[in-house]
């Protein structure tokens, strides 16, 4: 907890912040311009799936960044809750559009993914719904998040709506698993299995690690972004303040 | 128990008073259901085909109406507050007030199921199964409900937030209860499915209170 009672300082969060930001965006830059590179023009394609198994390499680091984004999500709120922790209420509600776009890029990567393979945009299979009900949590938090006039209550009372989440998650996932064995046979698994080549496992890691610098860069500016905006909120505050006076 | 149980009796009578929350859920219960035919068509075969689902997401989007005034009545005119004041503990008065909406909507709704059965064209044996998974379900909803009604109180068009905030966390029930029915109506004991069930009710009967005593304290710091 010292280590996060040291950042509840926004002065000094915003100056490491600020270190942070540009080696975020550079390993976000440069790996993501390294892994596109291996992964559309150096791999090979796939024995089955031909040319559009590059699709993978955006879709899957996606679907990873999507259940990544909702723990760092949690765990933010949960922070936020129990310590008021000033930065984690402005993390979690940094993290949310992130996490909610990386979930849609996954759901549209897989649905381009789909039409080729399974000859069809959707298909109610287990990992594509349970995928589509995280976009809805991630959907009600952010609309919860801004409900009300006071900010400080839209922050908790989506804490408190994430953490709930967050247990539902596995529960979700589980039904959805046994929903879709009941309703109709494991038609959509897919060729390959566990042991991927390793000049597709490269760029595969690659995309993953510079999706992961991109959140870092991403959130850093809307954590910074937010400080700003309370700054102005205060400011004119003590304006009209004055001028009543 | 006697402050518990004055709070339900309170609430209940205050939902038959007024006499709005029954009569809607189920006014709206029968009107949806009766919309399906009309949408897909009368053979009786898709109606049984689609018949439990279609009650059991009826009833689902029912036992949301209500859900919305389930504290906002009492946060409007300070009662939860004094609610909140009282030696009982709120997780305490969450949930007697979950009992009570409850017992005003989802216990309705499972008693006028069979009937809608009859219309979707269900097989009579099932409906046994259909009303228990209804009365192991329904409590769920509401359990689950009163914690999104309480992060709503206070917000701007809080009735369309809370159906986005409740409804993804619904799906296991829906889908829980939906299979019970199949598989009954298929031939096979419907008991995991009914097990599964009373499984999440304890689950929400024993986290629910507390997130949604969590959500109301929020609201009125």
């Amino acid at each position: 907890m010292k280590r996060l009672d040291w950042f509840a300082n926004p002065a000094r969060f915003l100056k490491v912040a600020r270190a942070v930001q540009p080696w975020a965006a550079g390993i976000a830059l440069g790996l993501g311009a390294a892994g596109l590179y291996l992964g559309l023009v150096a791999s090979p394609p796939d024995y089955q799936q031909g040319e559009s198994v590059r699709i993978m390499y955006v879709h899957v680091p996606a679907a990873w960044m999507a259940l990544f984004c909702y723990t760092m999500l949690a765990m933010a709120s949960a922070v936020a809750l129990i310590w008021k922790h000033p930065l984690a209420d402005l993390a979690a509600k940094a993290t949310a559009p992130v996490g909610a776009a990386f979930t849609f890029l996954a759901l549209l990567t897989g649905s381009l993914w789909g039409k080729p393979m399974w000859g069809t945009w959707w298909v109610w299979d287990a990992r594509l719904t349970s995928m589509l009900v995280l976009f809805f949590l991630y959907l009600g938090y952010i609309a919860l998040n801004g409900a009300f006039d006071d900010p400080a209550r839209g922050a908790k009372a989506s804490a408190v709506l994430a953490l709930v989440g967050f247990v539902n998650v596995p529960i979700i996932k589980f039904s959805v698993d046994w929903w879709n064995t009941l309703h109709q046979p494991a038609s959509v698994l897919r060729a390959g299995g566990p042991a991927i080549h390793e000049s597709m496992l490269a760029p595969l890691v690659l995309m993953a690690l510079a999706f992961k610098a991109y959140y870092v860069w991403v959130v850093l500016i809307r954590i910074r972004a937010e400080i700003a905006a309370g700054k102005i909120r205060a400011a004119r505050l003590r304006a009209t303040g004055s001028a009543a006076l | 128990m006697k402050p518990f149980l004055a709070i339900v009796r309170r609430d209940v009578r205050l939902a038959f008073r007024q006499g709005t929350d029954t009569l809607m859920t189920l006014a709206f219960f029968v009107i949806a259901v009766v919309l399906f035919p009309f949408g897909v068509g009368p053979e009786p075969n898709v109606l049984a085909r689609i018949g439990g689902g279609v009650v059991w997401v009826a009833a689902l989007l029912a036992s949301m109406l209500a859900l919305e005034r389930l504290f906002q009545t009492d946060y409007e005119d300070g009662g939860l507050e004094l609610l909140a004041l009282a030696p009982m503990p709120l997780q305490i008065v969450v949930l007697a007030k979950v009992l009570a909406h409850w017992l005003a909507t989802g216990l309705p709704l499972a008693v006028v199921a069979p009937m809608l059965g009859v219309l979707m064209n269900v097989p009579p044996d099932v409906f046994p199964v259909l009303v228990a998974a209804l009365l192991l379900g329904t409590p769920t909803l509401s359990l689950i409900g009163a914690i999104g009604a309480g992060l709503i109180l206070g917000a701007r068009r809080g009735g369309v937030l809370l159906a986005l905030l409740v409804l993804p966390l619904f799906i296991p029930v829906l889908v829980f209860g939906v299979s019970a029915v199949e598989v009954a109506a298929q031939g096979f004991s419907p008991k995991a499915s009914l097990l599964i069930l009373g499984g999440l009710l304890l689950a929400a009967l024993a986290l629910g209170p507390w997130a949604a005593a969590a959500a109301i304290r929020q609201a009125l710091e």
